[in-house]
């Protein structure tokens, strides 16, 4: 019996192999990049196939690199209970389109890590029901965790009380 | 405060009494927001029992308390909350500001937190510490009683 990371190399390859970018494994963790463009698709499939059945997501993260052939990279920790394994799946995102297909409808669990990348990155999750900030001030206007952004923030930006 | 015993009564300013009264029994306001509200939680336990010195009642309505004890790393967003409680509190009020994070931000040196909670409320007391022992809290309580005591504010 293959073991489930070959199983799941190949089968991605066989059906999104023009979409994938690069498959890594450091340290143990296997890493598969893929084009945005075939996200929802190869998500579908990962919760959907029985043998694969990644069946949780838990976590979201964003990723600013500032290179100059990509600017963000999106990472979706994937986990599947029954197969006890995991891998990241990941996204390059240039800064000129910032937009990137919600899970939402795959993986419920996600609303609220995909609202976390956007408060702090300001990457745009398309068909996510409800895009709100979700830690900083709802009328901030800034994107705390891009490089450009100073550690201190930018004075007056949140407005103290009165003393 | 004298007093006589011969003749049976007491002399004292009304000052000196209203302060005695209300230095030994400060009913704190747990404003607790993060890990200092831990100690703060043993300061009022069994163990360290602040109602030695009257504060044991710790009440979670503002408009029964007089001493608001910030106990915790307090975030742009949260400021306004603090203010808000702190302004429904009724006078006199005193202000405990708790660990290093209310003092002075902390170790959290970032767009995020306000680097001192003085800077939109008006502070009694500061206690030293990430997160300061009870007795450094309960020694802060002491203080503050003295400091009420002299009627300054
Ligand atoms: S001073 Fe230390 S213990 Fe207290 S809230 Fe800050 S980090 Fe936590």
């Amino acid at each position: 019996m293959k073991n489930i990371k070959q199983k799941l190399i190949e089968k991605l390859k066989e059906n999104y192999g023009t979409s994938i970018e690069s498959v890594v494994e450091f340290q143990g963790t296997l890493t598969i990049t893929v084009g945005k463009e075939k996200l929802k698709d190869i998500c579908t499939f990962l919760r959907g196939d029985f043998d694969l059945y990644f069946d949780m997501c838990k976590d979201i993260v964003g990723v600013d690199y500032q290179r100059p052939d990509f600017r963000f990279e999106v990472v979706y920790n994937l986990y599947s209970i029954k197969n006890n394994f995991r891998f990241l799946l990941k996204i390059k995102l240039q800064e000129t389109d910032l937009h990137i297909p919600s899970v939402v409808d795959i993986w419920p669990g996600v609303n609220w890590p995909e609202r976390e990348v956007y408060d702090f990155f300001g990457i745009i999750f398309d068909g996510h029901p409800d895009l709100r900030r979700i830690y900083m001030p709802e009328d901030f206007e800034y994107f705390p965790l891009r490089k450009e952004f100073p550690l201190m923030g930018i004075p007056g930006s949140i407005p103290l009380p009165r003393k | 405060m004298g007093l006589m015993d011969k003749d049976g009564f007491l002399t004292t300013k009304l000052d000196t009494l209203l302060n005695w009264s209300r230095k030994n029994s400060l009913w704190p306001m747990p404003m607790g927001i993060s890990c200092c509200a831990i100690e703060m939680m043993s300061f009022a336990g069994p163990r360290f029992d602040v109602s030695r010195f009257g504060s044991e009642v710790f009440r979670f309505s503002p408009r029964q308390s007089d001493l608001m004890i910030v106990a915790g790393t307090v975030t742009y967003k949260m400021a306004k909350v603090v203010r808000k409680i702190y302004d429904q509190m009724p006078e006199p009020k005193w202000v405990m500001s708790m660990g290093a994070c209310a003092s002075s931000g902390g170790m959290y040196r970032s767009y995020s937190v306000v680097q001192g909670i003085d800077l939109f409320i008006p502070v009694d007391i500061y206690v030293a510490g990430c997160p300061p022992r009870p007795e450094n809290v309960l020694n802060a309580l002491i203080e503050l009683q003295k400091k009420i005591a002299r009627n300054e504010k």
